[in-house]
Protein backbone atom coordinates (compact mmCIF):
# COMPACT_ATOMS: atom_id res chain seq x y z
CA UNK A 1 0.00 0.00 0.00
CA UNK A 2 1.46 3.34 -0.98
CA UNK A 3 0.12 7.06 -1.28
CA UNK A 4 0.62 9.18 -3.83
CA UNK A 5 0.48 13.09 -3.26
CA UNK A 6 0.00 15.33 -6.28
CA UNK A 7 2.07 18.47 -5.99
CA UNK A 8 1.00 21.68 -6.39
CA UNK A 9 3.74 24.13 -7.42
CA UNK A 10 4.75 27.16 -9.54
CA UNK A 11 7.46 24.74 -10.94
CA UNK A 12 10.42 26.46 -9.10
CA UNK A 13 9.03 25.78 -5.59
CA UNK A 14 6.34 24.12 -3.53
CA UNK A 15 3.00 25.63 -2.76
CA UNK A 16 2.53 25.42 1.03
CA UNK A 17 -0.65 23.55 0.06
CA UNK A 18 1.39 20.21 -0.51
CA UNK A 19 3.05 20.12 2.73
CA UNK A 20 -0.14 20.10 4.51
CA UNK A 21 -1.37 16.98 1.96
CA UNK A 22 1.68 15.17 2.63
CA UNK A 23 1.12 15.21 6.50
CA UNK A 24 -2.56 13.93 5.24
CA UNK A 25 -1.13 11.32 2.88
CA UNK A 26 1.47 10.41 6.18
CA UNK A 27 -1.76 10.39 8.20
CA UNK A 28 -3.45 7.16 5.52
CA UNK A 29 -0.85 4.87 6.30
CA UNK A 30 2.22 3.41 3.53
CA UNK A 31 5.09 5.52 1.57
CA UNK A 32 4.07 8.73 0.50
CA UNK A 33 5.46 9.40 -2.93
CA UNK A 34 5.14 12.58 -4.64
CA UNK A 35 4.31 13.60 -7.97
CA UNK A 36 5.50 17.06 -9.85
CA UNK A 37 3.82 16.93 -13.25
CA UNK A 38 5.13 20.18 -14.73
CA UNK A 39 8.23 21.49 -17.38
CA UNK A 40 11.55 22.30 -16.10
CA UNK A 41 10.01 22.08 -12.67
CA UNK A 42 13.10 20.38 -11.13
CA UNK A 43 13.30 23.12 -8.57
CA UNK A 44 10.02 21.87 -7.35
CA UNK A 45 10.93 18.31 -7.50
CA UNK A 46 14.12 18.58 -5.52
CA UNK A 47 11.89 20.73 -2.80
CA UNK A 48 9.49 17.87 -2.98
CA UNK A 49 12.56 15.20 -1.72
CA UNK A 50 13.52 17.55 1.01
CA UNK A 51 10.03 17.33 2.70
CA UNK A 52 10.19 14.81 6.08
CA UNK A 53 8.09 11.73 5.68
CA UNK A 54 8.38 11.75 1.33
CA UNK A 55 9.82 8.26 0.95
CA UNK A 56 10.30 8.97 -3.42
CA UNK A 57 9.32 12.61 -5.61
CA UNK A 58 8.47 11.14 -9.14
CA UNK A 59 8.99 13.97 -11.64
CA UNK A 60 7.06 14.11 -14.89
CA UNK A 61 8.77 16.88 -17.03
CA UNK A 62 7.02 17.73 -20.28
CA UNK A 63 5.65 20.73 -22.11
CA UNK A 64 1.98 19.31 -22.00
CA UNK A 65 2.14 19.74 -18.14
CA UNK A 66 3.64 23.08 -18.49
CA UNK A 67 0.31 24.90 -17.82
CA UNK A 68 -1.12 22.47 -15.67
CA UNK A 69 -4.39 21.53 -17.75
CA UNK A 70 -6.77 19.17 -15.81
CA UNK A 71 -7.06 17.20 -19.10
CA UNK A 72 -3.37 16.66 -19.38
CA UNK A 73 -2.57 16.38 -15.56
CA UNK A 74 -5.24 13.53 -14.81
CA UNK A 75 -3.87 11.64 -17.96
CA UNK A 76 -0.34 11.87 -16.02
CA UNK A 77 -1.76 11.03 -12.82
CA UNK A 78 -3.46 7.96 -14.80
CA UNK A 79 -0.49 6.89 -16.50
CA UNK A 80 1.48 5.84 -13.40
CA UNK A 81 -1.57 5.46 -10.34
CA UNK A 82 -1.33 1.43 -10.29
CA UNK A 83 -0.04 0.15 -7.43
CA UNK A 84 -1.82 3.40 -5.35
CA UNK A 85 -4.17 2.63 -2.54
CA UNK A 86 -4.75 6.26 -2.31
CA UNK A 87 -4.10 9.54 -4.44
CA UNK A 88 -3.86 12.67 -2.86
CA UNK A 89 -4.63 16.40 -4.04
CA UNK A 90 -4.77 19.38 -1.78
CA UNK A 91 -8.01 20.93 -2.09
CA UNK A 92 -6.67 23.86 -4.43
CA UNK A 93 -8.11 25.46 -7.49
CA UNK A 94 -5.82 22.83 -8.83
CA UNK A 95 -6.35 19.73 -7.31
CA UNK A 96 -9.94 20.52 -7.23
CA UNK A 97 -10.01 20.51 -11.19
CA UNK A 98 -7.73 17.17 -12.09
CA UNK A 99 -9.12 14.72 -8.82
CA UNK A 100 -12.48 14.13 -10.02
CA UNK A 101 -11.46 13.60 -13.84
CA UNK A 102 -9.09 10.81 -12.40
CA UNK A 103 -11.50 9.50 -10.00
CA UNK A 104 -14.13 9.18 -12.76
CA UNK A 105 -11.15 7.57 -14.54
CA UNK A 106 -10.39 4.93 -12.69
CA UNK A 107 -14.31 4.69 -11.90
CA UNK A 108 -14.24 5.61 -8.19
CA UNK A 109 -15.78 8.24 -5.89
CA UNK A 110 -13.52 10.74 -4.83
CA UNK A 111 -13.69 12.38 -1.55
CA UNK A 112 -13.75 15.71 -1.58
CA UNK A 113 -12.09 18.30 1.28
CA UNK A 114 -11.16 15.95 3.76
CA UNK A 115 -10.35 17.96 7.80
CA UNK A 116 -9.42 14.39 8.84
CA UNK A 117 -8.49 10.99 8.59
CA UNK A 118 -9.65 8.57 10.82
CA UNK A 119 -8.41 5.32 9.22
CA UNK A 120 -7.57 4.36 5.69
CA UNK A 121 -11.13 4.40 4.29
CA UNK A 122 -12.51 6.86 6.47
CA UNK A 123 -12.47 10.37 6.84
CA UNK A 124 -14.53 14.08 7.94
CA UNK A 125 -15.34 16.43 5.48
CA UNK A 126 -17.67 19.25 5.86
CA UNK A 127 -20.85 19.51 4.30
CA UNK A 128 -23.36 22.02 4.24
CA UNK A 129 -21.17 24.95 4.17
CA UNK A 130 -19.81 24.09 7.35
CA UNK A 131 -22.88 23.15 8.86
CA UNK A 132 -22.62 19.48 9.62
CA UNK A 133 -19.70 17.60 9.41
CA UNK A 134 -19.76 13.79 7.59
CA UNK A 135 -17.94 10.65 8.37
CA UNK A 136 -17.49 8.84 5.36
CA UNK A 137 -16.11 5.11 4.67
CA UNK A 138 -14.85 5.43 1.09
CA UNK A 139 -15.48 1.73 -0.22
CA UNK A 140 -13.84 1.69 -3.51
CA UNK A 141 -9.95 0.23 -3.52
CA UNK A 142 -8.43 3.38 -4.54
CA UNK A 143 -9.26 6.24 -2.57
CA UNK A 144 -9.08 9.66 -4.56
CA UNK A 145 -9.20 12.54 -1.95
CA UNK A 146 -9.02 16.03 -2.03
CA UNK A 147 -7.53 17.34 1.48
CA UNK A 148 -8.45 20.22 3.05
CA UNK A 149 -5.06 22.31 3.81
CA UNK A 150 -6.65 23.85 6.94
CA UNK A 151 -7.23 20.42 8.84
CA UNK A 152 -3.70 19.51 8.33
CA UNK A 153 -0.32 20.80 9.84
CA UNK A 154 2.33 21.33 7.12
CA UNK A 155 5.02 18.83 7.12
CA UNK A 156 8.58 19.67 8.37
CA UNK A 157 12.17 19.99 6.32
CA UNK A 158 14.36 17.02 6.59
CA UNK A 159 13.81 14.21 4.48
CA UNK A 160 15.82 13.46 1.48
CA UNK A 161 13.94 11.12 -0.69
CA UNK A 162 15.05 10.30 -4.08
CA UNK A 163 14.24 11.71 -7.59
CA UNK A 164 12.77 9.37 -9.90
CA UNK A 165 11.83 10.84 -13.77
CA UNK A 166 8.71 9.64 -15.33
CA UNK A 167 7.78 9.91 -19.30
CA UNK A 168 5.45 12.73 -19.02
CA UNK A 169 1.98 12.08 -21.39
CA UNK A 170 1.78 13.60 -24.70
CA UNK A 171 -0.84 16.11 -25.19
CA UNK A 172 -4.60 15.64 -25.24
CA UNK A 173 -4.88 18.10 -27.74
CA UNK A 174 -8.36 19.11 -26.54
CA UNK A 175 -8.11 22.14 -24.94
CA UNK A 176 -4.89 24.69 -24.56
CA UNK A 177 -3.42 27.38 -22.44
CA UNK A 178 -3.91 30.98 -23.66
CA UNK A 179 -3.25 33.32 -20.80
CA UNK A 180 -3.18 33.90 -17.33
CA UNK A 181 -4.06 37.20 -15.11
CA UNK A 182 -2.11 36.79 -11.68
CA UNK A 183 -3.08 39.78 -8.77
CA UNK A 184 0.39 41.55 -7.71
CA UNK A 185 0.65 41.15 -3.92
CA UNK A 186 3.46 41.62 -1.81
CA UNK A 187 1.78 39.92 1.33
CA UNK A 188 1.56 36.54 3.14
CA UNK A 189 -0.30 34.32 0.37
CA UNK A 190 -4.07 34.09 2.22
CA UNK A 191 -4.42 30.59 3.27
CA UNK A 192 -0.43 29.91 4.34
CA UNK A 193 -1.05 33.78 6.68
CA UNK A 194 -0.69 33.70 9.96
CA UNK A 195 -3.08 36.83 10.59
CA UNK A 196 -5.60 38.19 7.95
CA UNK A 197 -7.63 41.19 7.93
CA UNK A 198 -10.49 41.24 5.65
CA UNK A 199 -13.25 43.44 5.01
CA UNK A 200 -17.06 43.42 4.11
CA UNK A 201 -19.56 45.62 2.05
CA UNK A 202 -18.90 48.23 5.11
CA UNK A 203 -15.96 49.48 3.72
CA UNK A 204 -18.34 51.01 1.37
CA UNK A 205 -15.52 51.37 -2.06
CA UNK A 206 -12.29 49.76 -3.11
CA UNK A 207 -10.61 53.07 -1.94
CA UNK A 208 -11.64 53.07 1.74
CA UNK A 209 -10.85 49.52 1.88
CA UNK A 210 -7.05 50.13 0.98
CA UNK A 211 -7.32 53.35 2.94
CA UNK A 212 -8.58 51.54 5.72
CA UNK A 213 -7.51 47.78 6.00
CA UNK A 214 -3.77 48.26 4.47
CA UNK A 215 -2.48 50.03 7.45
CA UNK A 216 -3.26 47.62 10.14
CA UNK A 217 -2.63 44.89 7.38
CA UNK A 218 0.72 45.92 7.14
CA UNK A 219 0.99 46.59 11.02
CA UNK A 220 0.44 43.24 11.67
CA UNK A 221 2.30 41.60 8.39
CA UNK A 222 -1.49 40.11 7.77
CA UNK A 223 -3.21 39.19 4.69
CA UNK A 224 -6.05 40.56 3.04
CA UNK A 225 -9.49 39.19 3.34
CA UNK A 226 -12.54 40.14 2.04
CA UNK A 227 -16.25 39.06 1.81
CA UNK A 228 -18.19 38.25 -0.62
CA UNK A 229 -20.48 41.46 -0.76
CA UNK A 230 -16.54 43.26 -0.91
CA UNK A 231 -15.35 41.17 -3.46
CA UNK A 232 -18.77 41.47 -5.89
CA UNK A 233 -19.30 45.40 -5.32
CA UNK A 234 -15.53 45.78 -6.87
CA UNK A 235 -13.84 46.37 -3.52
CA UNK A 236 -11.25 43.83 -3.45
CA UNK A 237 -9.93 41.37 -5.89
CA UNK A 238 -12.03 38.26 -5.97
CA UNK A 239 -8.92 35.87 -5.22
CA UNK A 240 -9.47 37.51 -1.31
CA UNK A 241 -12.43 36.32 -0.81
CA UNK A 242 -13.21 33.69 2.08
CA UNK A 243 -15.90 31.71 2.26
CA UNK A 244 -17.52 28.81 1.16
CA UNK A 245 -17.12 29.43 -2.35
CA UNK A 246 -13.71 31.29 -2.13
CA UNK A 247 -10.74 30.32 0.40
CA UNK A 248 -10.73 28.49 3.32
CA UNK A 249 -8.62 29.96 6.27
CA UNK A 250 -7.61 28.74 9.52
CA UNK A 251 -5.00 31.93 10.57
CA UNK A 252 -4.09 32.38 14.31
CA UNK A 253 -5.72 35.82 14.31
CA UNK A 254 -8.98 36.60 11.84
CA UNK A 255 -10.23 40.17 12.35
CA UNK A 256 -13.41 40.64 10.44
CA UNK A 257 -14.24 44.41 9.80
CA UNK A 258 -17.37 45.68 8.56
CA UNK A 259 -18.47 42.13 8.33
CA UNK A 260 -21.94 40.70 9.04
CA UNK A 261 -20.81 37.07 9.23
CA UNK A 262 -23.75 35.22 7.11
CA UNK A 263 -22.87 31.37 7.46
CA UNK A 264 -21.04 31.31 4.04
CA UNK A 265 -18.69 33.29 4.92
CA UNK A 266 -18.38 31.78 8.06
CA UNK A 267 -17.48 28.51 6.66
CA UNK A 268 -14.28 30.01 5.44
CA UNK A 269 -12.74 31.25 8.63
CA UNK A 270 -14.69 29.52 11.50
CA UNK A 271 -11.64 27.43 12.31
CA UNK A 272 -9.78 30.17 12.88
CA UNK A 273 -7.66 30.41 16.18
CA UNK A 274 -9.03 34.12 17.36
CA UNK A 275 -11.34 35.84 15.85
CA UNK A 276 -12.20 39.15 16.20
CA UNK A 277 -14.96 40.98 14.77
CA UNK A 278 -15.35 45.41 14.48
CA UNK A 279 -18.83 46.06 13.27
CA UNK A 280 -21.36 48.31 14.45
CA UNK A 281 -24.20 46.16 14.65
CA UNK A 282 -24.86 44.31 17.84
CA UNK A 283 -26.99 42.15 16.08
CA UNK A 284 -24.47 40.56 13.24
CA UNK A 285 -24.34 37.17 13.91
CA UNK A 286 -20.05 37.72 13.21
CA UNK A 287 -20.18 38.13 16.77
CA UNK A 288 -21.58 34.69 17.57
CA UNK A 289 -18.42 32.90 16.69
CA UNK A 290 -15.78 36.43 17.61
CA UNK A 291 -13.84 35.42 20.58
CA UNK A 292 -13.14 39.40 21.08
CA UNK A 293 -16.50 41.46 19.58
CA UNK A 294 -16.16 45.47 19.49
CA UNK A 295 -18.91 47.18 18.88
CA UNK A 296 -17.88 50.32 16.82
CA UNK A 297 -17.84 52.57 13.89
CA UNK A 298 -14.81 50.37 11.74
CA UNK A 299 -13.67 53.75 10.18
CA UNK A 300 -12.89 54.81 13.29
CA UNK A 301 -12.05 52.15 15.22
CA UNK A 302 -9.20 50.50 12.94
CA UNK A 303 -7.22 53.51 12.54
CA UNK A 304 -7.08 54.00 16.50
CA UNK A 305 -6.25 50.07 16.30
CA UNK A 306 -3.22 50.76 13.72
CA UNK A 307 -1.89 53.31 15.85
CA UNK A 308 -2.01 51.41 19.28
CA UNK A 309 0.29 48.65 18.04
CA UNK B 1 -25.51 24.12 -30.93
CA UNK B 2 -27.17 22.42 -28.24
CA UNK B 3 -26.58 23.27 -24.42
CA UNK B 4 -27.27 20.44 -21.67
CA UNK B 5 -27.84 21.90 -18.25
CA UNK B 6 -27.78 19.69 -15.23
CA UNK B 7 -29.41 21.22 -12.01
CA UNK B 8 -29.93 20.38 -8.83
CA UNK B 9 -32.61 20.76 -5.92
CA UNK B 10 -30.71 21.55 -2.76
CA UNK B 11 -31.93 23.37 0.68
CA UNK B 12 -32.17 26.61 -0.09
CA UNK B 13 -29.23 28.83 0.71
CA UNK B 14 -30.59 30.85 3.32
CA UNK B 15 -31.94 28.02 5.76
CA UNK B 16 -29.57 27.29 8.31
CA UNK B 17 -29.54 23.30 8.34
CA UNK B 18 -30.23 21.24 11.65
CA UNK B 19 -28.05 17.88 12.68
CA UNK B 20 -30.82 15.14 13.39
CA UNK B 21 -29.89 14.19 16.90
CA UNK B 22 -29.52 10.19 15.48
CA UNK B 23 -26.64 11.46 13.59
CA UNK B 24 -28.33 9.98 10.63
CA UNK B 25 -28.04 13.31 8.41
CA UNK B 26 -29.07 16.62 8.12
CA UNK B 27 -33.00 17.15 8.74
CA UNK B 28 -33.98 18.45 5.27
CA UNK B 29 -37.85 17.08 5.76
CA UNK B 30 -39.99 20.45 5.69
CA UNK B 31 -37.43 23.17 4.86
CA UNK B 32 -37.52 24.88 1.92
CA UNK B 33 -35.82 24.07 -1.36
CA UNK B 34 -34.44 25.67 -4.45
CA UNK B 35 -32.28 25.56 -7.42
CA UNK B 36 -28.60 25.20 -6.53
CA UNK B 37 -27.50 28.74 -7.26
CA UNK B 38 -24.47 28.20 -8.69
CA UNK B 39 -27.15 25.77 -11.27
CA UNK B 40 -29.46 29.25 -11.98
CA UNK B 41 -26.07 30.54 -13.09
CA UNK B 42 -25.24 27.94 -15.15
CA UNK B 43 -28.56 27.83 -17.07
CA UNK B 44 -28.68 31.76 -16.95
CA UNK B 45 -25.12 31.46 -19.41
CA UNK B 46 -27.06 28.90 -21.50
CA UNK B 47 -29.63 31.50 -21.98
CA UNK B 48 -27.49 34.34 -22.68
CA UNK B 49 -25.47 32.29 -25.14
CA UNK B 50 -29.13 31.31 -27.04
CA UNK B 51 -29.40 35.32 -26.89
CA UNK B 52 -26.40 35.38 -28.65
CA UNK B 53 -27.38 33.27 -31.30
CA UNK B 54 -24.55 30.73 -30.31
CA UNK B 55 -27.01 28.30 -28.89
CA UNK B 56 -30.00 26.87 -30.48
CA UNK B 57 -31.54 24.47 -27.95
CA UNK B 58 -31.25 24.42 -23.92
CA UNK B 59 -32.19 21.14 -22.34
CA UNK B 60 -32.01 20.94 -18.53
CA UNK B 61 -31.60 17.54 -16.34
CA UNK B 62 -32.24 16.64 -13.17
CA UNK B 63 -31.44 13.75 -10.96
CA UNK B 64 -33.28 12.80 -7.91
CA UNK B 65 -37.20 12.64 -6.68
CA UNK B 66 -40.12 13.70 -8.27
CA UNK B 67 -39.76 17.31 -6.81
CA UNK B 68 -37.16 17.78 -8.71
CA UNK B 69 -39.58 18.41 -11.29
CA UNK B 70 -40.24 21.68 -10.05
CA UNK B 71 -36.28 22.86 -10.16
CA UNK B 72 -36.74 21.94 -13.93
CA UNK B 73 -39.91 23.81 -14.01
CA UNK B 74 -37.67 26.78 -12.93
CA UNK B 75 -34.78 26.31 -15.27
CA UNK B 76 -37.61 26.53 -17.91
CA UNK B 77 -38.91 29.74 -16.70
CA UNK B 78 -35.60 31.03 -16.70
CA UNK B 79 -35.80 29.96 -20.56
CA UNK B 80 -34.75 26.55 -20.88
CA UNK B 81 -36.31 24.81 -24.00
CA UNK B 82 -37.34 21.27 -22.61
CA UNK B 83 -36.00 19.50 -19.76
CA UNK B 84 -35.68 15.76 -18.75
CA UNK B 85 -36.00 14.34 -15.02
CA UNK B 86 -34.15 11.30 -14.37
CA UNK B 87 -36.28 10.11 -11.33
CA UNK B 88 -35.08 8.23 -8.40
CA UNK B 89 -35.51 7.95 -4.55
CA UNK B 90 -31.80 6.43 -4.20
CA UNK B 91 -29.16 8.43 -3.07
CA UNK B 92 -27.02 9.93 -5.74
CA UNK B 93 -23.60 10.75 -5.17
CA UNK B 94 -21.35 12.84 -8.21
CA UNK B 95 -19.90 9.52 -9.96
CA UNK B 96 -23.40 8.45 -10.36
CA UNK B 97 -24.80 11.34 -11.88
CA UNK B 98 -22.13 11.95 -13.70
CA UNK B 99 -22.80 8.30 -15.43
CA UNK B 100 -26.28 9.35 -15.86
CA UNK B 101 -25.79 12.55 -17.50
CA UNK B 102 -23.30 10.71 -20.05
CA UNK B 103 -26.30 8.63 -21.06
CA UNK B 104 -27.78 11.82 -21.41
CA UNK B 105 -25.19 12.78 -23.37
CA UNK B 106 -25.03 10.26 -25.77
CA UNK B 107 -28.44 10.49 -26.49
CA UNK B 108 -28.75 13.94 -27.13
CA UNK B 109 -25.29 15.17 -28.28
CA UNK B 110 -25.20 18.19 -27.47
CA UNK B 111 -22.11 20.71 -28.07
CA UNK B 112 -21.78 22.17 -24.50
CA UNK B 113 -22.88 20.94 -21.07
CA UNK B 114 -23.05 23.57 -18.47
CA UNK B 115 -23.08 22.89 -14.86
CA UNK B 116 -22.76 24.78 -11.24
CA UNK B 117 -19.17 23.86 -9.91
CA UNK B 118 -21.03 22.95 -6.71
CA UNK B 119 -24.06 21.64 -5.04
CA UNK B 120 -24.23 23.86 -1.76
CA UNK B 121 -25.60 21.09 0.62
CA UNK B 122 -22.80 18.11 -0.29
CA UNK B 123 -20.10 21.12 -1.65
CA UNK B 124 -18.16 18.02 -3.37
CA UNK B 125 -17.33 19.92 -6.33
CA UNK B 126 -16.84 16.83 -8.62
CA UNK B 127 -19.81 16.22 -11.26
CA UNK B 128 -18.57 18.34 -13.56
CA UNK B 129 -15.06 16.98 -13.83
CA UNK B 130 -16.29 13.57 -13.65
CA UNK B 131 -18.45 13.97 -16.34
CA UNK B 132 -15.87 15.93 -18.57
CA UNK B 133 -13.66 12.53 -17.79
CA UNK B 134 -16.05 9.66 -18.60
CA UNK B 135 -17.25 11.50 -22.30
CA UNK B 136 -13.40 12.17 -23.29
CA UNK B 137 -14.52 16.19 -23.16
CA UNK B 138 -11.95 19.04 -21.95
CA UNK B 139 -13.25 20.41 -19.41
CA UNK B 140 -13.68 25.01 -18.21
CA UNK B 141 -14.26 24.63 -14.24
CA UNK B 142 -14.67 27.70 -12.44
CA UNK B 143 -15.72 29.79 -15.27
CA UNK B 144 -16.21 33.65 -14.76
CA UNK B 145 -16.33 34.27 -18.21
CA UNK B 146 -17.63 32.44 -21.61
CA UNK B 147 -16.78 33.01 -24.92
CA UNK B 148 -17.52 31.23 -28.42
CA UNK B 149 -14.73 31.29 -30.61
CA UNK B 150 -13.85 29.91 -33.63
CA UNK B 151 -13.92 26.09 -33.60
CA UNK B 152 -14.68 26.15 -29.43
CA UNK B 153 -14.96 28.55 -26.36
CA UNK B 154 -12.62 30.06 -24.08
CA UNK B 155 -13.11 30.37 -20.51
CA UNK B 156 -11.32 32.50 -18.31
CA UNK B 157 -11.23 30.32 -14.91
CA UNK B 158 -11.00 31.71 -11.09
CA UNK B 159 -7.54 29.78 -10.03
CA UNK B 160 -5.79 30.52 -6.76
CA UNK B 161 -4.09 33.69 -7.44
CA UNK B 162 -6.22 35.08 -10.04
CA UNK B 163 -8.08 34.15 -13.71
CA UNK B 164 -6.56 32.20 -16.87
CA UNK B 165 -7.97 31.25 -20.05
CA UNK B 166 -8.12 28.17 -22.09
CA UNK B 167 -9.85 27.16 -25.03
CA UNK B 168 -11.36 24.19 -25.68
CA UNK B 169 -12.52 22.05 -28.44
CA UNK B 170 -16.29 20.92 -28.76
CA UNK B 171 -17.90 19.40 -26.99
CA UNK B 172 -17.17 20.69 -23.74
CA UNK B 173 -18.25 20.74 -19.99
CA UNK B 174 -17.94 23.80 -18.13
CA UNK B 175 -18.35 24.55 -14.79
CA UNK B 176 -19.74 27.98 -13.33
CA UNK B 177 -18.43 30.06 -10.50
CA UNK B 178 -20.12 32.61 -8.97
CA UNK B 179 -19.21 35.91 -10.93
CA UNK B 180 -19.94 34.24 -14.66
CA UNK B 181 -23.74 36.20 -14.01
CA UNK B 182 -26.37 37.34 -12.06
CA UNK B 183 -29.00 35.32 -12.73
CA UNK B 184 -32.41 36.80 -13.97
CA UNK B 185 -35.79 36.78 -11.81
CA UNK B 186 -37.99 34.15 -13.55
CA UNK B 187 -41.32 36.61 -14.32
CA UNK B 188 -45.24 35.21 -13.98
CA UNK B 189 -45.60 35.04 -17.64
CA UNK B 190 -42.53 32.77 -18.20
CA UNK B 191 -43.34 30.55 -15.29
CA UNK B 192 -46.84 30.14 -16.60
CA UNK B 193 -45.14 29.39 -20.25
CA UNK B 194 -42.90 26.97 -18.36
CA UNK B 195 -45.87 24.97 -17.52
CA UNK B 196 -46.42 24.17 -21.23
CA UNK B 197 -43.09 23.10 -22.16
CA UNK B 198 -42.16 19.26 -21.92
CA UNK B 199 -40.73 17.73 -19.19
CA UNK B 200 -39.73 13.98 -19.85
CA UNK B 201 -39.10 11.54 -17.21
CA UNK B 202 -36.85 7.89 -17.37
CA UNK B 203 -35.75 5.92 -14.69
CA UNK B 204 -31.62 5.34 -14.20
CA UNK B 205 -32.40 1.66 -15.19
CA UNK B 206 -33.56 3.05 -18.90
CA UNK B 207 -29.93 4.59 -19.18
CA UNK B 208 -28.22 1.63 -17.84
CA UNK B 209 -26.58 3.42 -15.06
CA UNK B 210 -25.89 1.74 -11.69
CA UNK B 211 -26.66 4.17 -9.40
CA UNK B 212 -25.58 2.18 -5.98
CA UNK B 213 -23.48 5.19 -3.63
CA UNK B 214 -19.41 4.18 -3.33
CA UNK B 215 -19.10 6.00 0.10
CA UNK B 216 -21.09 5.52 3.15
CA UNK B 217 -22.68 8.08 5.50
CA UNK B 218 -21.34 6.64 8.70
CA UNK B 219 -22.25 9.65 10.68
CA UNK B 220 -23.42 13.42 10.63
CA UNK B 221 -22.62 15.56 13.73
CA UNK B 222 -22.29 19.04 14.51
CA UNK B 223 -19.15 21.17 14.04
CA UNK B 224 -17.45 22.00 17.19
CA UNK B 225 -18.77 24.77 19.04
CA UNK B 226 -16.40 28.05 19.48
CA UNK B 227 -16.35 28.92 23.39
CA UNK B 228 -18.69 32.26 23.94
CA UNK B 229 -16.42 35.13 23.04
CA UNK B 230 -16.80 38.46 24.65
CA UNK B 231 -17.47 42.22 23.69
CA UNK B 232 -14.90 44.72 24.23
CA UNK B 233 -15.86 48.61 25.20
CA UNK B 234 -12.80 49.93 23.19
CA UNK B 235 -9.79 49.22 21.14
CA UNK B 236 -7.73 49.77 24.02
CA UNK B 237 -9.18 46.61 25.95
CA UNK B 238 -9.53 44.72 22.21
CA UNK B 239 -5.17 45.23 22.00
CA UNK B 240 -4.58 44.14 25.41
CA UNK B 241 -6.63 41.58 25.38
CA UNK B 242 -4.58 40.23 22.27
CA UNK B 243 -1.95 40.73 23.45
CA UNK B 244 -2.39 39.18 27.10
CA UNK B 245 -4.90 36.60 26.80
CA UNK B 246 -4.41 35.68 23.02
CA UNK B 247 -1.18 36.21 22.61
CA UNK B 248 -1.38 36.52 18.85
CA UNK B 249 0.12 39.77 18.39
Amino acid sequence: MAVLVIAEHDHGSLKGATLNTITAGLACGGDVHVLVAGHNAGAAASAASQVAGVAKVLHADGASLAEGLAENVAAQVLAIASGYSHILFPATAGGKNVAPRVAALLDVAQVTDITKVLSPDTFERPIYAGNAIATVQATDAVKVITVRTTGFDAAAQGGSAPVEAVSAVADSGKSSFVGRETTKSDRPELTAAKIIVSGGRALGSSDKFNEVLTPLADKLGAALGASRAAVDAGYAPNDWQVGQTGKIVAPQLYIAAGISGAIQHLAGMKDSKVIVAINKDPEAPIFSVADYGLEADLFAAVPELVSSL
Amino acid sequence: MKVLVPVKRVVDYNVKVRVKADGTGVDIANVKMSMNPFDEIAVEEAVRLKEKGVVTEIVAVSCGVTQCQETLRTAMAIGADRAILVETDAELQPLAVAKLLKALVEKEQPQLVILGKQAIDDDCNQTGQMLAALTGMPQGTFASKVEAVDGGVAVTREVDGGLETVKLGLPAVITTDLRLNEPRYVTLPNIMKAKKKTLDVVKPADLGVDVTPRIKTLKVTEPAKRSAGIKVPDVATLVGKLKNEAKVI
